[in-house]
C-alpha cells in the first residue's frame, strides 16, 4: 500500500472513535498500530517548529527583550494537529512556551496564530497539511501587541467588539413570547453569526496592521449580525459607527480576512453589505 | 520595563477619535468607483481617437491636438478627463498615506504635498485647455514666424 492510501485509510478511520476492538482511540491505541505497521496504522514522522518566542522579563533597562525564532523538534503522528505538537513541546521540551488553548477543537477561538504565515486555529491544522518536510513557522498573530510567546494583549481587538454594540436593541415592551423571525430574515445574517471572535481575520488585514485604530473585520461582521436581524432595531446607531473615519470605509477589500477565518464566514462580503447598507441608508 | 520589541500597530493605547458624524469617507468612496467606470471610457476613447482613428500614431502632431482643442466637444472631454484623473489620483494617495504613514506630522506634510500637486495640475490644465491658442499673433496682429502650417498666412 502506498504512503498516500495508508494515509487515506488511517484518515478515514480515525472517523470512528473506536478502533475495531472496541477500544477507545487514545494516544497507546494509536502508537501500537503505529508500531505494528499494519494496515491502517497511523505514520509518525519527526517535524521542525520554529516558534517566535517572546519574554518582556529577558531583558532589561539597558537591553530591552527582543522576539527571537528557536526551533524544536518533535514526533507527530499523521492525525496530530499543530496544536498537538505545540502541547508536545510545552509539555516535554520547553514548560516555559506560552500560548492561548482552550477548547482545542476550533469552537472557542483562543489559538488563532500565524503558522507558515497565514493565521489559522492550531487546532483545525494538521501537521501533514503545512509541509511538514520544512520547518513549520508559529508566530503570534500581527497587529495586536505581544505579551509572552504566542500570547497577544487582545484587548484592542475587544473594544473594537464592543463598540459596535454586539447585543439585540429593542424598544417597547418585552413581548410575552420569543420574537418570531421568517427562515428568509434569518438566512440574511446567518454567516456571521458564526464568528468565534478568534481575531484571525482582523490580525490578517493589511489596514488593522498598519493602523490599530481600524475597527477591522471582526467588529464589522459581529455589527453586521445585528444590523440584518430583523428583530433588531440598532442598526442606524450601529451604521453610524461604522461610516467613521476609521470604519468600514478602510476596507480594501483584499479577502485576507475571507482566507484567514476558520469558521469559513465570507467577511468582506458582509463588510460589503454594510457599506451598501450605508450607502443605499436601508437594511 | 523598555517597550516590547515587537511590531505593536500605530497609537496604541487604544485611543479612537470620536465619531465626526459626516458622510466624508463614503462619498470619497463613492467617488473613487464613479469616476474609475468613468475614466475607463475617457481615457480608452482618448487612447482610441489619438491613436487609432485615421493616421493612428503617426498622425499625431501639434497640428492634430489644435484641431481636436478647436472643438467644445474635444474641450469638455479632456477637461473631464483631467478633473477626474487628478482627483481620483490623488483620493487614492490619500488614502495610501492614511494607511502606511505612521507619524502625524508624515500625514499632514504629504497629505499637504499631494493637495498642491492636484491644486497646480488641474489649474494649469484647466487654464491650457480654455485659452490654448493654436496661431500666435504678435502685437501688430500679425503671425509669429514659429507659427503652425495650418495657421492662415
Amino acid at each position: 500500500m502506498s504512503t498516500t492510501e495508508r494515509e487515506k485509510s488511517a484518515a478515514k478511520r480515525n472517523d470512528e472513535p473506536f478502533d475495531e476492538d472496541g477500544a477507545p482511540r487514545g494516544k497507546g491505541g494509536e502508537q501500537a498500530s503505529a508500531d505494528d505497521g499494519g494496515l491502517g496504522a497511523i505514520p509518525t514522522f519527526d517535524v521542525t517548529l520554529r516558534v517566535r518566542r517572546y519574554n518582556s522579563e529577558d531583558g532589561d533597562d539597558e537591553s530591552p527583550a527582543e522576539a527571537h525564532w528557536q526551533e524544536f523538534t518533535v514526533t507527530v503522528h499523521g492525525t496530530d494537529r499543530v496544536l498537538d505538537a505545540l502541547h508536545k513541546i510545552k509539555w516535554e521540551q520547553d514548560g516555559s512556551l506560552t500560548f492561548r488553548r482552550s477548547c482545542a477543537h476550533g469552537v472557542c477561538g483562543s489559538d488563532a496564530m500565524r503558522i507558515n504565515g497565514v493565521n489559522r486555529l492550531a487546532c483545525k491544522v494538521l501537521v501533514k497539511d503545512v509541509n511538514p518536510d520544512k520547518p513549520i513557522t508559529v508566530e503570534p498573530i500581527k497587529g495586536l501587541p505581544v505579551e509572552k510567546d504566542l500570547v497577544v494583549d487582545m484587548d484592542p481587538f475587544f473594544q473594537s467588539y464592543r463598540e459596535v454594540m454586539p447585543f439585540l436593541i429593542t424598544s417597547g415592551h418585552q413581548p410575552t413570547r420569543e420574537r418570531l423571525q421568517s427562515q428568509e430574515d434569518r438566512e440574511r445574517f446567518d454567516d456571521t453569526t458564526k464568528c468565534i471572535l478568534c481575531a484571525a481575520c482582523t490580525s490578517s488585514c493589511p489596514v488593522f496592521w498598519t493602523d490599530g485604530q481600524y475597527f477591522g473585520p471582526a467588529a464589522i461582521v459581529n455589527a453586521h449580525r445585528f444590523i440584518f436581524d430583523s428583530r433588531d432595531e440598532g442598526a442606524d446607531v450601529r451604521l453610524e459607527v461604522l461610516n467613521d473615519r476609521e470604519g468600514v470605509w478602510r476596507c480594501r477589500t483584499t479577502f485576507n480576512c475571507t482566507e484567514a477565518c476558520p469558521r469559513g464566514i465570507q467577511v468582506t462580503k458582509a463588510i460589503h453589505e454594510v457599506k451598501r447598507a450605508l450607502l443605499t441608508r436601508s437594511v | 520595563m523598555a517597550a516590547p520589541a515587537l511590531e505593536v500597530p500605530r497609537s496604541t493605547p487604544y485611543r479612537r477619535s470620536a465619531s465626526r458624524r459626516s458622510n466624508y469617507e463614503m462619498y470619497s468612496w463613492l467617488f473613487m468607483r464613479a469616476s474609475g467606470v468613468v475614466l475607463v471610457v475617457l481615457v480608452l476613447g482618448h487612447l482610441f481617437v489619438n491613436l487609432v482613428v485615421g493616421d493612428g500614431i503617426t498622425g499625431l502632431d501639434f497640428g492634430f491636438v489644435a484641431g481636436k482643442w478647436a472643438s467644445p466637444f474635444w474641450q469638455v472631454w479632456d477637461l473631464a478627463m483631467l478633473w477626474l484623473a487628478m482627483i481620483h489620483g490623488s483620493n487614492g494617495v490619500r488614502t495610501i498615506i492614511n494607511d502606511y504613514a505612521e507619524r502625524d506630522t508624515t500625514r499632514i506634510v504629504l497629505k499637504t504635498l499631494v493637495a498642491l500637486a492636484l491644486v497646480f495640475t488641474v489649474v494649469l490644465g484647466t487654464l491650457v485647455i480654455f485659452t490654448f491658442e493654436p496661431c500666435p499673433v504678435g502685437a501688430d496682429g500679425a503671425l509669429l514666424p514659429a507659427a503652425a502650417s495650418f495657421c492662415p498666412a
